[in-house]
């Protein structure tokens, strides 16, 4: 492969890598990828640094087409990729053959999704970054979004048939859903807050607003009150920080933010969360729970150790056949696992309004716990692994809340029905 | 010895290190010593540091540095900073053309000063203006040492479309858009000179700390240096200064 052909630009596709740092000095926002997470794990399943520059697809994708063999992967948000119109497996490594096309047949969940391609995609490093900046349209493809008609440069890949069908592991797949719990680290401006309105901010519901861009995510909801108003002498922004201007409401900075703001900031969202915020859509509901400092450290080299785990991982063994066709390079069957991971992971029966009590679908073995009691989680995020009927099954939270009480552990036998995690619901904590 | 800066956590991956909430040129001088001299240890988990006019933000990478090992880092590097605030730099003369087409609000700053157009532009081009920060989009400059009796409020709506090159007033501020964008700040001039080039190393003509002065130049000037500039064969004059001036 040497190119991408750009037969449909979609909705808002660019180029992007990590980000461009080091000019910030200079006013130049730091851009590169809204889900930094997914980005690495596409460019790992390619066998790229992980820093390497892929297309950001938003809501609407593109239609693509390779110009020669490589290999590809779709990350992050569901946007229903097919590969010459059948459809095609995230999170998985994909042999491409010249001609074949990649197209996206609309939203299953989440916002945003990443194609990684083999060797990188080859735009010219503009202030040591790949990344495109909008605003200032310079850096990607020719400072833009893609359009139809473009031809992408791709690097040479010489390897690529050693990753085909490498992925990461279904257990630590991540599932967007429409409500996410992020947690925050209060701060820098905390302080110009009243208590009511930290009050407010930690415990009532905002929803994503459709003016929410690359820049920022913008949310509608109570309001937050300040001491003494809103304005501040300008510092500088961080990934995530969370801004209060003088209406009261939130905006959380992200990719494309302004290197200084003159408005406080209440908090500033960790890192390993971002991610999921970056998922969000329009309509989506957003809650913030307060986490330390130290925590969230740990919690972002946890999110980075899973990405290591695309290359332990002995590939998948799929019940039917292997996804990837190593002759032809085209994709067979896509998984269909989410209704069997949906159908082991069943809530039901919960004592009150306030606790879901996740239950296993069948006997099995619980081999491995990646929550614990007191955590925050996001509706579909995973909890624990169950093996059963030989597969490794995650068992995801089905909604966002917080683990009031992990009942198994690790090693233990359950038997169908059991009680595995008892989750406190979001709403209830506002009560 | 001067005060210890505040260290306020901005995430899990920066830290704000603040001096104070005021804008001050003291004040504004000892961030950037401590930017300059974070930045020449070259640590291999700063990702990088931003000057703002009262704070310095500090971008790290929590997996090479841990919390206890940056806060450290940046205590002992502020600590061993030198007293003396006053730092080497460049004066950069920008040429501007006031009034007319590229200064349309040259006549409500006049008028809110109570002042005549001319001695608007006289004041402002008598400024001895520093370089605060850059920021608000690439290439920015806020500057300060606006002459205390020209400065005027920002406009109540702002325009939706200001020129690239346009200089503006905003409360007791004076800056330049380096790129056309829309703004609020007063419009009394313009200047042909380039304030941000991506494909240049700094890719901004100014940086925090320099100094400044707006030199009038006539409109057809102004159009002789814009077209010297696009062929690259004018750059804005730079004078070095020593440390102690």
């Amino acid at each position: 492969m040497t190119a991408i052909e750009v037969l449909d630009g979609g909705l808002l596709t660019t180029v992007q890598d990590l980000g461009r740092f080091g000019s910030q000095q200079y006013g130049v926002p730091v851009s590169g990828a809204m889900d930094v997470w997914a980005l690495r794990a596409a460019n790992r399943l390619v066998g790229n640094d992980e820093g390497a520059a892929a297309l950001e697809v938003t809501l609407a994708g593109p239609v693509l087409r390779f110009d020669g063999p490589g290999v590809v992967a779709v990350t992050g948000g569901d946007l229903g990729p097919c590969l010459d119109g059948r459809p095609m497996a995230l999170w998985q490594a994909v042999g491409v053959s010249a001609g074949t096309e990649l197209s996206f047949s609309g939203v299953r969940d989440g916002l945003r999704a990443y194609l990684g391609v083999g060797g990188g995609i080859d735009v010219p490093l503009v202030l040591g970054s790949r990344s495109t900046l909008l605003k200032a349209r310079f850096g990607g493809f020719m400072g833009r979004a893609l359009a139809a008609g473009d031809r992408v440069p791709t690097a040479p890949c010489a390897a690529w048939q050693d990753v085909a069908g490498r992925r990461l592991p279904r257990e630590i797949v991540p599932e967007y859903g429409h409500a996410h719990a992020v947690r925050v680290i209060l701060g820098p401006q905390d302080d110009a807050f009243t208590d009511e309105g930290v009050r407010t901010f930690l415990s009532e519901s905002y929803t994503l607003s459709s003016q929410s861009d690359r820049v920022g995510c913008r949310l509608t909801g109570p309001r937050i009150t300040h001491r003494r108003g809103a304005d501040i002498v300008s510092d500088g922004t961080a990934f995530g920080a969370v801004q209060v201007s003088g209406d009261g409401l939130p905006i959380v900075l992200m990719a494309d933010r302004g290197t200084t703001g003159g408005y406080t900031k209440i908090a500033t969202v960790v890192g390993a969360d971002l991610p999921r915020l970056a998922q969000a859509a329009p309509g989506d509901r957003v809650t913030f729970i307060r986490t330390g400092l130290d925590e969230a450290q740990a919690l972002l080299r946890s999110a980075r150790a899973l990405l290591d785990r695309i290359r332990r991982d002995a590939p998948w063994r799929e019940p039917a056949a292997g996804v990837f066709d190593e002759d032809t390079g085209a994709p067979l069957a896509a998984p269909a696992y989410a209704a069997l991971a949906g159908a082991l992971a069943l809530p039901r029966g919960t004592a009150t309004a306030r606790t879901n009590t996740v239950r296993a679908a069948m006997p099995g073995l619980v081999v491995s716990v990646f929550v614990s009691a007191g955590d925050a989680v996001a509706a579909g995020q995973p909890l624990l692994v169950l093996e059963a009927m030989k597969m490794q099954n995650p068992v995801r939270a089905p909604r966002g809340g917080r683990v009031s009480r992990m009942i198994v552990a690790a090693g233990a036998r359950v038997e169908g029905g059991a009680a595995l995690v008892e989750i406190e619901d979001a709403e209830a904590r506002r009560d | 010895m001067p005060h210890a800066p505040r260290l306020l956590p901005a995430g899990d991956s920066a830290i704000v290190v603040e001096y104070g909430d005021g804008i001050d040129l003291a004040l504004n001088a000892r961030v950037r010593l401590l930017h300059r001299a974070l930045g020449a240890r070259q640590h291999a988990g700063i990702v990088e540091t931003v000057p703002t006019y009262r704070s310095l933000m500090v971008h790290y990478d929590p997996i090479v540095l841990s919390r206890e090992a940056i806060e450290h880092l940046i205590a002992e590097t502020a600590e061993r900073l030198p007293e003396e605030t006053r730092e080497p730099g460049r004066t950069v003369e920008i040429p501007v053309t006031y009034g007319g087409a590229a200064g349309p609000d040259l006549a409500d700053v006049a008028a809110f000063a109570g002042l005549k157009e001319g001695q608007v532009v006289e004041l402002h081009a008598s400024g001895d203006y520093t370089v605060f920060m850059l920021g608000f989009m690439p290439g920015f400059p806020y500057l300060g040492g606006l002459p205390q009796r020209i400065a005027t409020p920002r406009l109540d709506t702002p325009r939706t479309l200001v020129p690239a090159g346009s200089v503006g007033i905003a409360g007791a501020q004076t800056g330049i858009y380096p790129s056309e964008s829309p703004g609020g700040w007063r419009l009394i001039g313009r200047t042909p000179v380039t304030l941000f080039d991506p494909r240049r190393s700094p890719p901004a003509l100014l940086e925090a700390g320099d100094r400044v002065r707006f030199v009038p130049v006539t409109p057809a000037d102004c159009e002789a240096i814009a077209r010297d500039a696009a062929a690259e064969r004018f750059r804005p004059p730079v004078r070095q200064r020593s440390a102690g001036r």
